[in-house]
């Protein structure tokens, strides 16, 4: 059901007028009030918790970094952005409940994009406040994920350094592997050489592995009598060679700015420095190019908030993906393709803030029509160069001996090979449910979409609590027969209610945010300007031609 | 050039020299071309690009900035009258308008002098002469004694005579030195001795004269004209009683409070003056007035008066032209019966000045300038326009607001709302005191008098007046929305237009934005906690008060408005910054709230400003009294500087050592130029 159709604005001629979507819900009902209650609850929730987050590290540890004239990271990262810039920040929930009792909050690292000089950068900025900006495994999971989202999207990169370098009880989670510390470094190197510029700020210490940092920026800044660079600091410089010296000499701004030249900037304070760094952004000389068309922004018909009305909480309810379309695309103009074909799959052109973008939606398990519907409709944004918006609320794909016949699983690789090698920018917003295959073709994190994001009411995991508990329970009941034992419902109830809790514990938003496999929580009403905001950023890299490899047919 | 166009028949002028400049000069070839005169300015060479260099047919450059070699400058300005073939020179004020020495020359060259004759100057030129043509006259004058004996025994005894109070004054005197008002006989030799030494020490001779002393006087005077043919008449007075630094600020006519007999009076006597030295041309007779409105007469001025237009308002008539008609040699056009005196009208003098500082006059750029609308009854009498630069060299007067209405009452009311829209920035103005002047009760009671100011200096020049939190929220919203501005144009000119990173929604995730911008209310800074609300307003927190703050930026006939709602309060407020300033003008008053420059910039742009000194305004430095290397004290002075004709101490601003003197005695200062420089101190926490 659709509203009439009306004239486009950039296009006078009645032709080119695209459909408007989206009905008016029944706010009356108690569905919609139920589903709206839960929903809201879940977003107050969030806020709640995110406002903690923001804080930071304890009172204590806030009042004595601000006693040394030093600004605390989101007032540095504020001072930074141009007046009034929004900041698309990413994960605040990293390290959530992670590690037992001690709290990181945001994972002891804020990243996140905002405009420096009208350039769109990634920040990363080290939270001095919480266990002196030590590395956490999931601090170093965090600034790379930040690094990788910055080469992907070819983003310069300004890191606000003021840490104390590794956490050292927790070394081998964060030493020796691949994507550990170290990887930080490889990167700057490697996006250095794509020319994508590194930044880097000194506002604290930058000790051993952390003097790379800025050692290995293609631009510093350093603040007197705040920032360090040393490779080894004066306890251990005076274990190892007896030689007694301040950290101000052995590695401080004068020193550096003046003697060494590991610093270009010398800054007076932390306000300075950040002032330096615009500078530098400004001299980068750099343009954004866009690949794409855009026309002016228009603002959905109706209002955001009724998302919470429509999608609600429980899982169970089936809403209509197109009633999400409608309240984040621009005028809620949804120019539909193959309607009509494999309709649990919803895919059609729009735009959001004046960008195409390409979009898929979840109305039911994948079937096999819907499979290939999706991988064509892939197909068609890379060859157009259209970036790809995935709505995931996915089971997973249909089951069932006339479903495997039909070759559902070929079909289902083709969807799935089709969004591995897509090109075009993917950004993924879980709005509900995914599970299995599902989560595969509707391009989860192993797809690499450029940024995905969560509802508050979305759940993540191979398959649903309840029905892991019926598959074990299953298995158990079928062994308990090979045994001859009976396998009273007791039993089984016993058996499947912590594997549901667990389920739901663990495919729960925090779980996964607080562990990185997304790229943050978001309220359902931001979704449009969360989305325009990733668009925006991933705009900055040019489209790269989409190559194929076999389909399966 | 020797073709003359618009001559008009007979003996009138076709073309005249205006030596004057800035209002004075626009006022008059206003006129001139009404009449179909052909107009001609002289200008210094400040003033190449002057406004009234712009309005005139013809102009000609007549020297250097300073007046001496250029406005005064006789014979150039001669030459000029000749070369160009103008048969009259108008001088306005000031300048040479009651020369004598001019009024001569222009005779001997055959030019009219659109003025009174030179025996008529030189009569009212002199004191004492003037007082005794007057007093001939029947005209009635403060009595006094100007005796060649000055024993105290005949001082005294005059001064009985007089009857006290009285005043005594050396007769060289001048700026109120060698002056003393005696109450009584009593205190009379003490008095006497301590007014000689002053007058000696400044004047080296302490000859005095003795007046009678009239308390709290009004300055009331009367506009004349006389013609070639005896005819003299009166257009009323003007009340011009209330002053700062002996000059008028404010004036009106009719004069407040004054029967219809006290004003035939007054005209009378004034006719009576101007007939005694067979006046011609425009002048003005000036009486001191006692509150029992008894006048007597202070002195003629012979030319016309800065505050002639208040006469016109009230009589309706052109006097310029009336001007230009009697020295053509034409009978003045109105007989005395046919002259009328309708409603009210008061002249506002803006000036360059500082009303806060002694109204130190002051000079620069007049960055941003805009004016009530001028129409029938409003008047704005400037020389100068946005961009124009009010320059040290001559008088400070940015322009004059002249307002007609029926009444006092309603003439009163308009000032003020004029006065509101009259906004200046660039330099300091006394527009926000004229508007305390002209809102005070006993000004609007007619209660005035020349020692206006001093009596009421508390409410006049408050020491301070606290800058409202609202109006505090509205500078902060007029920064946030200029950044806005200043975003959307970067915006617009990329490729990405769209893009929500370019709107500066201040947006953050999960979490609001609270932005602490700190602005600074007189001297002291105010944080104002700004947190970015979804729907476009601002939640803007000062201390432990909260208000809801939004608005818009619009922009008519050049100015910027800033229309804003502060707690469901809207008003709109012209808006500017300039600088590190920002400036709002509303009918409720005018702010400026000051943007503190961050640390690192002071220090970086301008080492040694910051806490240094700064030249006031141009000007010669005159002493130094410091070194390099000297320790000062807070209030030390470090030297003096000769500016606008006045002497400024500059003194230190605060306790410290001196690094640098940057000005050697005898040196040009510009404005704003730093003068010394502190040594770079540690500050103790």
């Amino acid at each position: 059901p659709s509203a009439p159709a009306a004239v486009s604005r950039s296009r006078a001629y009645h032709g080119d007028s695209v459909a408007r979507l989206g009905t008016q819900p029944d706010s009356g009902s108690s569905t919609y009030q139920e589903n709206y209650e839960q929903m809201k609850a879940l977003v107050s929730q969030l806020h709640e918790r995110a406002q903690y987050v923001r804080l930071g590290g304890s009172e204590k540890a806030r009042a004595r970094h601000t006693s040394r004239g030093k600004l605390l990271p989101r007032d540095r990262i504020d001072n930074l952005l141009d007046p009034g810039s929004p900041f698309l920040e990413f994960s605040q929930f990293a390290g959530y409940q992670l590690y037992g009792d001690e709290e990181v909050p945001a994972g002891g690292i804020i990243t996140g994009i905002g405009r420096v000089s009208g350039v769109e950068c990634m920040i990363v900025a080290n939270d001095a406040t919480v266990k002196g900006g030590t590395y956490y495994p999931v601090t170093v999971k965090k600034h790379i994920r930040a690094q990788e989202i910055a080469l992907q999207n070819r983003l310069p990169c300004i890191y606000l350094v003021d840490s104390g370098g590794a956490n050292l009880p927790r070394q081998a989670d964060t030493f020796p592997d691949r994507d550990h510390f170290g990887r930080i470094f490889y990167n700057q190197a490697i996006m250095s050489s794509k020319n994508i510029t590194q930044i880097a700020v000194v506002m604290g210490s930058c000790t051993a592995g952390g003097a790379y940092v800025p050692a290995m920026a293609d631009e510093n800044i350093i603040v007197q009598k705040q920032g360090t660079i040393f490779l080894a600091g004066p306890p251990l410089v005076k274990a190892a060679t007896g030689e007694e010296v301040s950290a101000e000499d052995l590695g401080g701004a004068d020193l550096h700015c003046r003697k060494s030249g590991v610093t270009d900037h010398y800054a007076l304070d932390d306000h300075h420095a950040l002032h330096l760094t615009r500078k530098v952004v400004r001299s980068l000389n750099y343009q954004k190019k866009l690949d794409v068309t855009i026309e002016p922004s228009e603002e959905p018909l109706f209002p955001a908030d009724e998302l919470y009305g429509i999608v609600g909480a429980n899982l169970k309810r089936s809403f209509d993906v197109r009633e999400v379309i409608a309240r984040i695309v621009d005028g809620s103009r949804f120019n539909e393709f193959k309607a009509l074909y494999g309709d649990t799959l919803v895919t059609g052109f729009a735009r959001i803030f004046g960008y195409p973008v390409g979009i898929i939606g979840n109305n039911g398990v994948l079937f096999s029509e819907s499979a290939k519907k999706g991988a064509h409709f892939v197909q068609l944004c890379c060859q157009r160069k259209i970036p790809l918006l995935f709505l995931q609320n996915i089971t997973g794909f249909m089951v069932g001996r006339d479903y495997e016949a039909e070759g559902i699983a070929k079909d289902g690789a083709k969807m799935v090979a089709a969004v591995s090698c897509a090109k075009v920018p993917k950004i993924t917003v879980i709005i509900g449910g995914s599970y299995g295959a599902g989560n595969y073709g509707m391009c989860g994190r192993a797809y690499s979409p450029r940024f995905l994001y969560m509802w508050p009411n979305a759940r993540i995991s191979v398959m649903g609590g309840e029905q892991a508990a019926t598959v074990l329970a299953t298995v158990a009941r079928d062994q308990k027969a090979r045994e001859g034992k009976q396998f009273s419902s007791a039993e089984e109830a016993a058996l499947k209610e912590p594997i549901i809790k667990r389920f739901e514990e663990e495919g729960n938003p925090y779980y996964s945010s607080a562990r990185l496999w997304d790229d943050g929580i978001i309220d359902p009403v931001d979704t449009r300007l969360v989305l325009g905001l990733s668009i925006s950023a991933a705009l900055n890299a040019p489209i790269q031609k989409t190559d194929f490899g076999i389909f399966r047919m | 050039r020797t073709m003359k166009y618009g001559t008009t028949p007979g003996r009138g002028i076709a073309k005249v020299l205006i030596a004057n400049r800035g209002e004075i000069a626009c006022r008059v070839i206003r006129t001139a071309k009404r009449m179909g005169i052909q107009s001609v300015a002289v200008y210094s060479e400040a003033d190449r690009n002057a406004m009234h260099v712009d309005m005139a047919d013809e102009a000609y450059s007549i020297g250097p900035a300073p007046s001496q070699q250029s406005y005064l400058a006789m014979e150039k300005i001669i030459q000029v009258a000749k070369s160009s073939a103008a048969q009259a020179i108008h001088p306005g004020y000031g300048f040479l308008s009651e020369n004598m020495e001019f009024a001569e020359l222009c005779k001997q060259e055959g030019i009219i002098f659109i003025g009174p004759p030179s025996s008529a100057i030189r009569d009212m030129g002199i004191k004492s002469t003037s007082k005794s043509i007057m007093a001939a006259a029947g005209v009635p004058v403060v009595e006094g004694y100007h005796g060649e004996d000055q024993s105290d025994q005949c001082l005294k005894e005059h001064a009985g005579k007089i009857g006290y109070p009285v005043m005594i004054k050396a007769v060289r005197g001048g700026g109120g030195k060698g002056m003393r008002i005696i109450r009584s006989e009593k205190e009379f030799q003490e008095q006497l001795e301590s007014a000689r030494r002053e007058a000696k020490k400044s004047f080296n001779d302490d000859a005095m004269l003795i007046e009678k002393f009239v308390d709290t006087p009004r300055h009331v005077e009367v506009q004349v004209f006389g013609d070639h043919h005896g005819n003299a008449v009166y257009l009323f007075e003007r009340d011009c009683s209330v002053q700062r630094r002996h000059q008028k600020i404010i004036e009106e006519a009719p004069a407040p409070g004054i029967n219809p007999e006290v004003r035939r009076k007054l005209g009378e006597a004034a006719v009576r003056a101007a007939q005694a030295v067979k006046y011609v041309g425009a002048g003005t007779v000036e009486f001191i007035m006692d509150s029992k409105h008894n006048f007597y007469f202070m002195e003629m001025n012979t030319r016309l008066q800065v505050e002639h237009p208040v006469t016109e308002m009230i009589t309706g008539t052109d006097l310029v032209e009336w001007q230009f008609r009697i020295a053509a040699g034409e009978k003045i056009p109105l007989s005395q019966e046919e002259i009328p005196l309708q409603g009210h009208a008061f002249e506002a003098r803006i000036y360059a000045e500082d009303p806060d500082n002694n109204f130190m006059p002051g000079a620069g750029p007049l960055v941003h300038l805009s004016t009530p609308q001028a129409d029938v009854s409003t008047r704005i009498e400037t020389g100068v326009r946005q961009g124009d630069e009010v320059s040290v060299h001559y008088d400070p007067m940015i322009a004059k607001l002249v307002v007609w209405a029926a009444d006092r009452p309603s003439a009163l009311s308009k000032l003020r709302y004029s006065l509101h829209q009259y906004n200046i920035v660039g330099l300091r103005t006394n527009v926000d005191f004229l508007l305390r002047l002209s809102g005070h009760p006993e000004f609007e009671a007619g209660n005035v008098h020349t020692d206006f100011i001093p009596q009421h200096h508390e409410e006049l020049l408050p020491t301070h007046s606290v800058i409202a939190k609202e109006a505090v929220c509205q500078a902060a919203l007029g920064l946030i929305l200029k950044e806005r501005d200043m975003t959307s144009a970067f915006r617009l000119h990329t490729q990405d237009q769209f893009s929500p990173f370019s709107f500066s929604s201040g947006r953050r995730l999960n979490i609001s934005y609270t932005r602490n911008m700190t602005l600074r209310s007189g001297k002291s800074d105010v944080v104002v906690a700004v947190t970015y609300n979804h729907d476009g307003s601002y939640d803007m927190q000062i201390g432990n008060e909260t208000f809801r703050v939004l608005g818009d930026l619009c922009s008519e006939g050049g100015c910027t408005y800033l229309k804003s709602s502060v707690n469901g309060v809207a008003s709109k407020s012209k808006f500017i910054i300039l600088d590190n300033t920002i400036y709002l003008f509303s009918m409720e008053g005018s702010t400026e709230i000051g943007i503190p420059v961050p640390k690192y910039l002071s220090s970086v742009s301008s080492e040694g400003t910051q806490g240094g000194t700064i030249a006031p305004m141009t000007g010669t430095i005159e002493k130094v009294f410091v070194k390099a290397g000297d320790r000062v004290k807070t209030g030390d002075s470090l030297m003096v500087m000769i500016a606008m004709k006045m002497e400024h101490t500059i003194k230190a601003p605060k306790d410290g050592k001196i690094k640098k003197v940057l000005f050697r005695e005898g040196a040009q200062a510009n404005r704003h130029a730093p003068l010394v420089e502190f040594e770079e101190e540690e500050e103790s926490d």
